[in-house]
């Protein structure tokens, strides 16, 4: 089930484009797309659990919110280093994805989205209304994680180019890992449940157990984006795990294409591009955002990337 | 004797006020059919969802190898070598022939955690997956997509996913419903051939199918066995052929 060789060549075209974005690129924009990509690691997440495997959560941001309050607290006064400090507030995330997940994967449609939701608005006002994180200011980031290796550092956190570069990095390795798991045999117990899961467990498999391992795998993946917002902002706030968050996450990978991964990675660029444009250009920008996302959910019922990809992964199998 | 495979006593399923099934008693031993007909809404299907785990029964005991197996989750039924097929087809539409038969044949793996190796790579589900297609008569319809496949291969391709779990009990819920006659008799001779080293529960309208593999008979009316035997002593049976055999026959 290879990618249509239109939306591989598209991809390509965007990889080096984002590659050499940077000669041409002014400050501004460099710190935009690097939000951009940031955001299409976000989408990229969810589209594992939304697109792949049928669960829709409205409550993801938890995971990116909470890998961001991790590095916040632990970077707040000096720096960290970036190789124990990502891969543990994604631990964080991932852990936290575990034991949600084991309690909001008992319930199913509309449910599922009720305590997804749920969950992420608690952990919102605890954060928000507990002394020690910041309240609703935020948690700032004084000093950026540090990177170095054996006494030699590739890059300086500090330097938006090389913050560019790292995330450009993470977001294609996110791409990679979670194109190879799709592939995998794990990757098809997920299409199957999205597609029909009683099937599934007649066939049998413990769907409950691949799911829970999916909603960890997001919830890290997500971790990874919340984390590198922190780094590149400077600050974490409440509003970053609220269903504000999840809401634009969902609409990123709707926009794009469930389930075709490079879909909502689109789906985030057209997304934040169009608020920008929109949004120099008159002050109801957000009514012409709306106008455009209802537009494509009407008549690209696919999403943007079906403009190059004929159907998404597994077909459009409602068994 | 052959093994005992399956075994229920007194099994029941009400749904609201509706007696779907009401002490069903049967067995099954490998090497031989035991075929369940009955007029429909007879409670054939909701009996075989309660041996496959699909549906937990109100009441009753359910045994496999000799083992309680009742309201045991239908993935720990399919485990401990119990296949089913759907009467309404069950497939995987967005997925090829091959690739259904694939995902059924890797529920065989010790697991399917596994992140990294692709699919294609692990040679003895393909190895099973292809014998399933073959066996089912689709051996050269394996990359077409299960959408695409007419109603007929859509049913074969619902056999074939059933064995390439490997089962060693089969629950075939009207396997031959709107096949045609070459496709049919084909999946008689499968079921013939199947028998030798399966224990078969098979729920068919198909009289002349039903007769020609059957080697015991049990007849559900309203939920209830109405008469259970060999195929002989059911046809000679006068409660039977008023029921069901004689006057408006069976559909399909
Ligand atoms: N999930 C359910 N909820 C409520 N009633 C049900 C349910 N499943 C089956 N029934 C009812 O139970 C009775 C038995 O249905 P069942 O499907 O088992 O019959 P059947 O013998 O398989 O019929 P057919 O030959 O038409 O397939 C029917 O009256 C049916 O309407
Ligand atoms: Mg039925």
């Amino acid at each position: 089930m290879e990618a249509p060789r239109a939306l591989r060549l598209l991809l390509g075209l965007i990889l080096i484009g984002l590659v050499l974005f940077p000669l041409v690129g002014e400050r501004f924009y460099i710190q935009y797309a690097t939000k951009i990509m940031i955001m299409a690691i976000f989408a990229m997440s969810l589209d594992l659990l939304v697109g792949y495997t049928g669960l829709v959560s409205l409550g993801h941001a938890l995971y990116y919110g909470i890998a961001g309050y991790a590095l916040a607290m632990v970077g707040g006064d000096a720096a960290v280093s970036l190789w124990w400090s990502l891969p543990g507030a994604m631990l964080v995330s991932a852990l936290a994805a575990l034991v949600v997940g084991a309690l909001v994967l008992r319930t199913t449609g509309i449910y599922f989205i009720m305590v997804t939701l749920a969950f992420a608005q608690m952990m919102y006002f605890f954060i928000r209304d507990s002394n020690d994180f910041g309240g609703s200011d935020g948690k700032y980031l004084d000093a950026k994680p540090t990177l170095s290796l054996l006494g030699w550092t590739p890059l300086d956190l500090g330097n938006p180019l090389h913050r560019y570069y790292l995330t450009l990095a993470l977001a294609l390795a996110t791409y990679v890992l979670l194109r190879t798991v799709l592939r995998s045999a794990f990757g098809r117990v997920l299409i199957g449940i999205r597609d029909n899961e009683p099937r599934m467990r007649s066939l049998g498999f413990p769907t409950f157990r691949y799911k829970l391992a999916c909603f960890v795998l997001a919830g890290a993946l997500a971790g990874l984006a919340g984390y590198l917002t922190v780094v590149q902002d400077g600050i974490m706030n409440p509003e970053q795990l609220g269903w504000h968050r999840s809401g634009e996450a969902l609409v990123m990978v709707i926009l794009g294409g469930m389930g075709t991964l490079a879909g909502p990675a689109l789906g985030a660029g057209a997304l934040m591009l169009l608020e920008l444009v929109f949004s120099i250009w008159t002050k109801y920008w957000q009514l012409l955002l709306g106008g455009f996302i209802i537009a494509v959910v009407l008549f690209l019922p696919g999403g943007l990337g079906s403009l190059f990809a004929r159907r998404r992964d597994g077909g459009a199998g409602h068994g | 004797m052959a093994e005992l495979a399956l075994r229920t006593e007194g099994l029941s399923r009400s749904f609201g006020g509706l007696a779907a099934v009401s002490g069903v008693t049967l067995e099954c031993r490998s090497g031989s059919v035991h075929a369940v007909i009955g007029p429909n809404g007879a409670g054939k299907t909701t009996l075989i969802n309660m041996l496959s785990g699909d549906l937990a029964p109100s009441a009753g005991r359910n045994e496999l190898f000799g083992e309680d197996v009742t309201g045991l989750p239908p993935e720990r039924v399919s485990q401990r070598g119990v296949g089913r097929s759907y009467q309404k087809t069950n497939i995987f539409l967005g997925f090829s022939a091959f690739e259904n038969c694939r995902l059924a044949a890797q529920s065989r793996l010790p697991s399917s955690m596994r992140l990294f190796r692709r699919v294609e790579r692990y040679h003895q589900v393909n190895a099973a997956a292809a014998r399933a297609l073959a066996a089912a008569g689709l051996g050269d319809r394996g990359d077409v997509p299960a959408a695409a496949l007419s109603h007929g291969e859509q049913r074969q391709l619902e056999i074939a996913m059933t064995l390439a779990t490997a089962p060693r009990v089969l629950l075939l819920d009207e396997p031959l419903a709107g096949m045609g006659a070459e496709e049919s008799g084909r999946m008689v001779a499968l079921i013939r051939a199947l028998k030798d080293r399966h224990a078969i529960l098979l729920v068919e309208h198909d009289m002349d199918a039903v007769f020609a593999v059957a080697d015991v008979l049990t007849v559900m009316v309203n939920g209830a066995v109405l008469a259970s035997g060999r195929p002989s002593e059911i046809r000679a049976n006068r409660e039977v052929q008023q029921a069901y055999l004689g006057g408006e026959d069976a559909h399909g």
